[in-house]
């Protein structure tokens, strides 16, 4: 009996500072138990952060932007000094070009004032020739014509001394065929001039 | 006891009771996030910082980018004579920012949830700041309090509010922070805790906000440690250009 009184008394002491508990759990943060704990451990944890972060992390990461920084710098620099290298080495490209463009046109101009005075020269020449053959042609057509007639009258004359003496068996004088020959042929000029 | 939504700030021993004299220095639950948050730093910004590529890869780019991003911050708010204050800055934000995070993660503890961790945090920065005023303007700077351009009947009011002001940053700055943590946490635990009783039936509707919550959380836990961050420039900037 005294034994479960004594259970009771403890139980109920027990809950009454569970439920004490329970109602100053309003807020623990309130609770003091454990401040000096808290303070000390905060006062570990961030001065050991705060030390190691600025004596060994944060001056790396310093220099290492530094460090970008300094290297995107100069690329540019470089950059910038390749671009008027290049701009330079254009202007001087356009230049020789440029010139060699000029000499290449003297030259082709040189060259055609040299093929056409060649083909001048050569065309004259052979107007010359050309000119010296037709006049020896006409000529010789000249010198044909005349000596044509001459001949043809003694053809003729023959021909017809050669056609009488089949005719008539006898020999006929010649002079006097050769004059009828002469006769017919110019009344054919004649008729022939004529027409 | 587990649905109480405060309980999730239970501060309890973890491994051997420590102590120095009355003094409880015994490692809890909270000590272990203060490490985890701590360690999760300086893994993820050495990785960050041993890399030396000129085209950085992501963690290298990470640490880069929160290393360019704090700085550009000091430099806007509090000019280039805070470049010495740099690394506090940088593991104040980074510090507070890791333990918000991975107080996110359900069943973990937010160590920026209890007053006396912000509180700690604000008080060194705003004794820091005081004696870095000091330190640069001497007596001068006390014409902090005296703002220019204030008629002469209003000064001693105005010197007032100002030293008041003064005298609550670091109040001010470090409940910031521990009300924002635990409102969110204890609506989320509170959100849990209908999507639990409400069941199968009616729990999709608690449920539903408890996802919105988190992305809100996430949004308020980086919030949060940028404008812990942001203030302490601010103060560090009062400090260190004194032009009121």
């Amino acid at each position: 009996m005294k034994k479960i009184i004594l259970l009771n008394i403890f139980n109920f002491s027990f809950c009454t500072v569970a439920v004490k508990s329970a109602e100053k759990g309003g807020m623990p943060q309130l609770d003091p138990e454990f401040w000096v704990s808290q303070i000390f451990w905060l006062t570990i944890t961030f001065g050991t952060l705060f030390l190691i972060l600025s004596k060994f992390i944060l001056p790396r990461i310093s220099k290492n932007l530094e460090q970008r920084r300094l290297q995107i710098l100069e690329n540019i620099e470089t950059a910038e000094k390749q671009r008027e290298q290049s701009e330079k080495n254009l202007k001087e490209f356009d230049e020789i070009i440029l010139k060699n463009k000029n000499k290449a046109k003297d030259v082709m101009l040189a060259a055609r004032e040299k093929v056409v005075s060649e083909i001048t020269k050569k065309k004259m020449k052979l107007d010359e020739d050309l000119t010296s053959e037709i006049q020896n042609v006409e000529k010789e057509i000249i010198d044909l014509k005349l000596s044509s007639p001459k001949k043809i009258n003694s053809i003729a004359s023959n021909i017809t001394n050669e056609v009488i003496k089949r005719l008539i068996g006898t020999d006929v004088n010649e002079s006097s065929v050769s004059a009828l020959v002469e006769e017919e042929l110019k009344k054919l000029s004649r008729s022939t001039n004529g027409i | 006891m587990a649905a109480n939504p405060m309980y999730q700030f239970n501060v309890y021993r973890i491994g051997p009771e420590i102590k120095i004299g009355e003094i409880d220095l015994s490692f809890t639950n909270a000590s272990l996030f203060m490490v985890i948050s701590s360690l999760a730093i300086l893994i993820i910004f050495n990785l960050g910082a041993q890399k030396k590529n000129i085209i950085p890869d992501k963690i290298q780019l990470l640490s880069e980018l929160s290393y360019t991003f704090v700085s550009k911050m000091i430099s806007d708010t509090a000019g280039s004579k805070a470049k010495p204050y740099f690394s506090f800055i940088f593991s104040l934000f980074m510090f507070v920012l890791f333990c918000n995070m991975f107080g996110m993660i359900p069943y973990s503890f937010t160590v920026t949830s209890h007053i006396i961790v912000t509180f700690v945090l604000a008080a060194f920065i705003f004794i820091g700041v005081t004696i870095i005023g000091f330190i640069k303007h001497g007596f001068g700077y006390l014409k902090l309090f005296v703002p220019s351009g204030v008629p002469a009947v209003l000064l001693p009011l105005i010197v007032v509010i100002e030293i008041i002001s003064y005298l609550s940053r670091p109040i001010s700055l470090s409940v910031r922070l521990f009300a924002n943590m635990m409102a969110g946490h204890t609506m989320m635990k509170v959100f849990g805790g209908f999507v639990v009783s409400l069941g199968i039936v009616g729990g999709w509707l608690p449920l539903s906000f408890s996802v919105a919550l988190t992305g809100l959380e996430i949004l308020v836990a980086f919030l949060q440690a940028y404008v812990f961050a942001i203030l302490t420039c601010i103060y560090l900037n009062d400090a260190l250009n004194l032009h009121h």
